[in-house]
């Protein structure tokens, strides 16, 4: 194709966009838009599949069946949308397997949230209502976002995600009205996990390396600062309807602005996190990286008994 | 307590799913794959369900202040009644859906007995399981016949986890003294009864799975009477953390 032609077909795309109409997997797209695509859409799927560790964590020693079943239920959730992201991934012409890859050797990221360790039972409830609710925030917009199956996949991740993130908020309300033992383990949840869910919307505008294109793309239709101040703004109430501490003393309302003023955040934790040296990057991915090599057997012996299966079929048909 | 053998019945039944429920917990997000991590996770989450049924009507038979949560993370350990067979550690897939298979035929066989049983509650909790158990059924036999018949590797796997699990079957199929009187009564179960079909069942599969039948008659028991083997300590050390670390409160 020609230079030409290649620039014509890249307007008529970007026009396209403009329109808002969706990019579907068989539509020309130019190559970044596939590679820029792939890189989110897996990490997001990444994000899932290792999410399911800190909190699987509690599985075994849930407080009640209750929640039992619906730690069970969330984390189930969690495959599932990792199941359903990467096969939207899949579209754009890369293989779970190459993703899968990727995320094993460090050259795919996943949210460097999950790098924390869950050491309380009150960390679920965290978890629920600060990750989930930041994850809300960050994917809300992508429901509209111009790829189609990653647009359609998220709406299905956003109603489960909001239904989590009350199961947490949920949790909270509850340790939060229960014993001075309870009502402290919520607190100091949510100390542990305030900042690092602030450092999960992503770096600052100006440090945002992706952000331009994205817009463009509606892959992002606000900024991360615009995103960490509505998350603030929303979680701020919900912490002191239930008589918890943020822990940030610069925590102010700004009356001009309408909007909570907050401290600094401490972006040297955050990229030595992001740079696989958090307190449980190794761990997280020593076991998925385990999960799949010893599940290896496992997969070859579906593949081996489906070929033998196929086979007998054709030896029958003639 | 005025009707304890219905009580102990019900403990015994719903063991075997929280003790089992526990263990596939144990494996959630370690899973050979995601559709299998999912389909784990998904019986377990049956499993407790089914558990919590059991214990809420058993907690209201005991008709004193006990719960559902107290039942299922307050007993001493010799108080658990469930089957050695399912207390049995996940030493790897094939000894995770082995052990899978080996209850799951027992199970479905169990509930389609327990639907006639002359108590309401009961017939209406098994009536209600037995779509869950039959997918759990089917889906352990067709990963015993993929690993079966899959690489030599996956049978041999196979063939050993069935071989190491194969002397906690017979247990199954023990009558307890709260057994007795609810078979008497028309509410309880003959276990005896499902025996044959169950090890022709098993055997069956077995083969097609071109794996061996086992033919050892040593077997093992004492889970029904509260003798378990050692790993059942630890698995309920996790189970019960929780209320043992801060007693007496909601969560």
């Amino acid at each position: 194709m020609s230079e030409e032609q290649i620039k014509s077909l890249e307007k008529q795309f970007e026009a396209r966009i403009a329109r808002d109409e969706k990019i579907e997997p068989k539509d020309w797209m130019p190559e970044k838009y596939r590679k820029t695509h792939i890189r989110q859409m897996s990490q997001h799927a990444h994000s899932e599949i290792v999410g399911m560790l800190p909190e699987g964590n509690w599985i075994t020693r849930a407080p009640s069946l209750r929640r039992k079943v619906a730690l069970l239920a969330k984390v189930q959730d969690e495959a599932g949308h990792g199941l359903y992201l990467y096969s939207a991934t899949e579209t754009l012409g890369i293989s779970r397997e190459e993703m899968y890859e990727q995320l094993h050797t460090g050259k795919a990221k996943y949210s460097s949230i999950f790098n924390y360790p869950t050491i309380t039972w009150a960390d679920m409830g965290a978890i629920g209502w600060l990750v989930d609710g930041a994850a809300i925030i960050n994917q809300v917009p992508l429901c509209n976002t111009s790829y189609g199956p990653y647009a359609r996949a998220m709406i299905r991740v956003c109603k489960e995600e909001s239904f989590h993130q009350r199961q947490g908020y949920e949790i909270m309300i509850k340790l939060a009205n229960g014993t001075p033992e309870q009502k402290e383990m919520a607190q100091d949840a949510l100390n542990r996990w305030w900042w690092p869910s602030l450092m999960m919307l992503g770096p600052t505008d100006a440090e945002s390396i992706h952000t331009e294109q994205s817009m463009k793309w509606k892959l992002k239709r606000k900024s991360n600062d615009d995103l960490r101040q509505q998350f603030i703004d929303q979680t701020v109430p919900q912490a002191e309807l239930i008589g918890l501490t943020i822990p940030d003393p610069d925590l102010k309302w700004n009356e001009e602005r309408k909007s909570y003023d907050f401290g600094a955040i401490d972006w040297d934790e955050f990229w030595q996190v992001v740079k696989g040296h958090g307190p449980m990057n190794k761990v997280r991915m020593k076991a998925r990286v385990d999960a799949w090599e010893n599940g290896k057997w496992v997969r070859d012996a579906a593949m081996a008994h489906a070929e033998k299966k196929q086979e007998r079929k054709e030896k029958q048909a003639v | 307590m005025k009707n304890e053998n219905l009580y102990n019945y019900i403990l015994g039944i719903a063991d075997n799913s929280l003790i089992l429920g526990q263990r596939l917990g144990e494996l959630t997000g370690h899973g050979p794959s995601l559709e299998t991590d999912i389909a784990c996770t998904n019986i377990s989450l049956d499993l407790f369900g089914q558990v919590r049924s059991y214990f809420q009507y058993a907690a209201k038979i005991a008709g004193d202040e006990r719960t559902e949560d107290d039942i299922a993370m307050l007993r001493k350990e010799r108080e658990y009644k469930n089957v050695l067979l399912v207390e049995q550690p996940n030493t790897n897939f094939a000894y995770t859906l082995g052990r899978q298979f080996l209850f799951d035929v027992y199970h479905l066989a169990f509930l389609k007995e327990l639907q006639k049983s002359a108590d309401l509650t009961l017939s209406a909790i098994a009536n209600k399981c037995i779509k869950e158990v039959s997918y759990h059924e089917r889906f352990s036999s067709d990963w015993v016949k993929r690993l079966g018949d899959g690489t030599e590797e996956s049978r041999a796997k196979m063939q050993e986890a069935i071989n190491d699990l194969w002397t906690y079957t017979d247990e199954l199929f023990h009558q307890t003294e709260a057994d007795k009187t609810m078979v008497a009564e028309g509410i309880g179960v003959d276990v005896t009864k499902l025996k044959e079909a169950y090890y022709k069942n098993v055997s069956d599969l077995l083969l097609e799975s071109t794996l061996e039948v086992p033919e050892s008659k040593y077997f093992q028991k004492g889970g029904k009477q509260g003798i378990h083997t050692e790993h059942l300590g630890y698995l309920l050390s996790d189970l019960q953390y929780m209320q043992r670390t801060y007693p007496n409160m909601e969560w």
